[in-house]
């Protein structure tokens, strides 16, 4: 059994943004429900002892909490390289100052557009473009590593350059180009966030020349679409071998969206020390290796390069967990998939349904 | 902002914003942690690595480097010249003057 290099800590679900392609359950997990600082401290101390580097804190909007320096402490405490991954909402120079005294390492801000109004209108949220651009030049300033991280959907694909543009000037050093993913909010607007397939050819072929434009100043990582690929991504480096998610109430997840995957048991941390929990939980069990597989992946040889694909996908579009990724060609359900992608060519409103507010 | 330039005698390499060398108890070695990287550094990468401190310069890492391995200096030298522009290139490591 391979040991998890990361940690992906939900502090909390709850965010003042409303992002329609958020990969967060549609429930979400409540305040009262979550777990305190020395629980976290103490998860962050298992982590570390199993094999866990890099912790990474994230929500929902981590500033909720109001522990967030605390937490931060014990995540640099236990050793772990810490990673905030943030909306900027919450966080003055102040309180951001405190955070890298605890020992932050790295923050990653997402930023939803190029101009103000477009941005505010994907976040919901009034006045967030300012303020992350504001927060941004606070982290560089404090001399703290930032990571852009923008999510590309139909309302921003054509703005790739000029979000790596922005980044680049903002003194990010790297910048992630997240092409959507459908799980939680993200698949419950699949529709009003589907690019064409246009659209998504002509984003991917501007990216090596990006990278070339940019290779003194920023790194570029790419998070390549799904429903136009022919080959299906090694989601999280394959199912319980890499990293595993700590849930705001401390249910311990092998990725983010497999809750949705019916018939799975999560195990707890209030209950179980995580090295357990990793070795032993039957979420975790259910999909490690290559066992588990149907064809055409039990004797498919890049069944150890993707493990299959993403087990969530599969139960989204093929309607079993089990099955490959129908992002691959070889799946009988890959037409399925590209089937739909294509209706939204392309004049469906770009209406969104918020998480925590009425559909619109 | 540090004046970027290539990888040569007289510039001090320092570690980039949000890298740092760690030692990984779990797996008994040396690493270099970095946004969403993970990069084994044992023996002469850490050695090198270590010495990226912005006051060393490349002919100091490799004058120390030559005496810990009793090592021809043009070898060395070699070694860390390609170490370090393979990392600049990354954006894991800066060059200052
Ligand atoms: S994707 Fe948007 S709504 Fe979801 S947690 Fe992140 S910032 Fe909040
Ligand atoms: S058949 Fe399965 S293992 Fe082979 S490429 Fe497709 S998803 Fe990967």
């Amino acid at each position: 059994m391979t040991q998890p290099l990361g940690l992906l800590a939900e502090l909390t679900h709850r965010c003042p943004l409303a992002c329609p392609y958020c990969s967060n359950p549609l429930v979400l997990e409540s305040r009262t429900d979550e777990l305190d600082t020395a629980t976290w401290s103490r998860v962050f101390q298992e982590a570390a002892a199993m094999g866990v580097l890099q912790v990474h804190l994230s929500g929902g909007e981590p500033a909720a909490r109001r522990d967030l320096r605390e937490i931060v402490a014990a995540a640099r405490d236990a050793g772990l390289y810490t990673n905030l991954i943030t909306s900027a909402i919450g966080l003055d120079a102040v309180r951001l100052a405190g955070l890298q005294k605890a020992g932050l390492d790295h923050v990653q801000l997402s930023i939803q557009d190029i101009d103000a109004g477009s941005a505010d209108r994907i976040a919901g949220y009034g006045g967030a473009h300012v303020r992350k651009l504001a927060f941004a030049r606070h982290v560089v300033q404090l001399g703290l590593a930032l990571t852009v991280n923008t999510v590309i959907h139909r309302a921003n694909i054509g703005n790739t350059p000029a979000l790596v543009a922005l980044a680049a000037e903002l003194g990010a050093g790297r910048i992630e180009v997240a092409h959507a993913q459908y799980h939680g909010w993200a698949l419950r607007n699949r529709d009003a966030l589907m690019p064409t397939a246009e659209q998504v050819f002509r984003a991917m072929e501007q990216v090596e020349p990006l990278r070339a434009a940019y290779s003194d100043r920023l790194v570029i990582d790419l998070v390549v679409p799904d429903y136009y690929a022919s080959q299906p991504k090694p989601c999280m480096g394959g199912w319980a071998r890499r990293s595993l998610n700590v849930t705001p109430a401390g249910r311990v997840l092998p990725c983010h969206a497999a809750e949705t995957i019916p018939g799975l048991e999560f195990w707890s941390v209030r209950d179980r020390d995580l090295a357990e929990i990793w070795s032993q939980s039957p979420a975790f069990q259910a999909f490690r290796g290559t066992e588990w597989m149907r064809e055409p992946c039990r004797s498919c040889d890049r069944r150890e390069i993707d493990f299959g694909g993403c087990r969530c996908q599969a139960l989204a579009i093929a309607g079993d967990a089990r099955e490959a990724d129908p992002a691959c060609a070889l799946s009988p359900y890959h037409a399925r998939m590209q089937d739909l992608a294509r209706p939204v060519q392309h004049d469906a409103p770009l209406t969104y349904a918020y998480r925590g507010r009425p559909a619109a | 902002m540090a004046v970027e330039r290539g990888t040569q005698d007289d510039s001090h390499p320092r570690l980039a914003p949000g890298v740092r060398l760690h030692f990984d108890k779990a797996r008994d070695g040396w690493v270099l942690l970095a946004p969403e990287r993970v990069i084994e550094a044992e023996g002469p990468a850490h050695e090198i690595l270590r010495r990226c401190d912005g006051k060393r310069s490349v002919a100091d890492i490799v004058d120390e480097l030559a005496t810990l391995y009793v090592e021809d200096r043009a070898v060395i030298e070699g070694d860390v010249v390609a170490m370090l522009a393979e990392l600049v290139a990354k954006r894991l490591i800066l060059n200052g003057p």
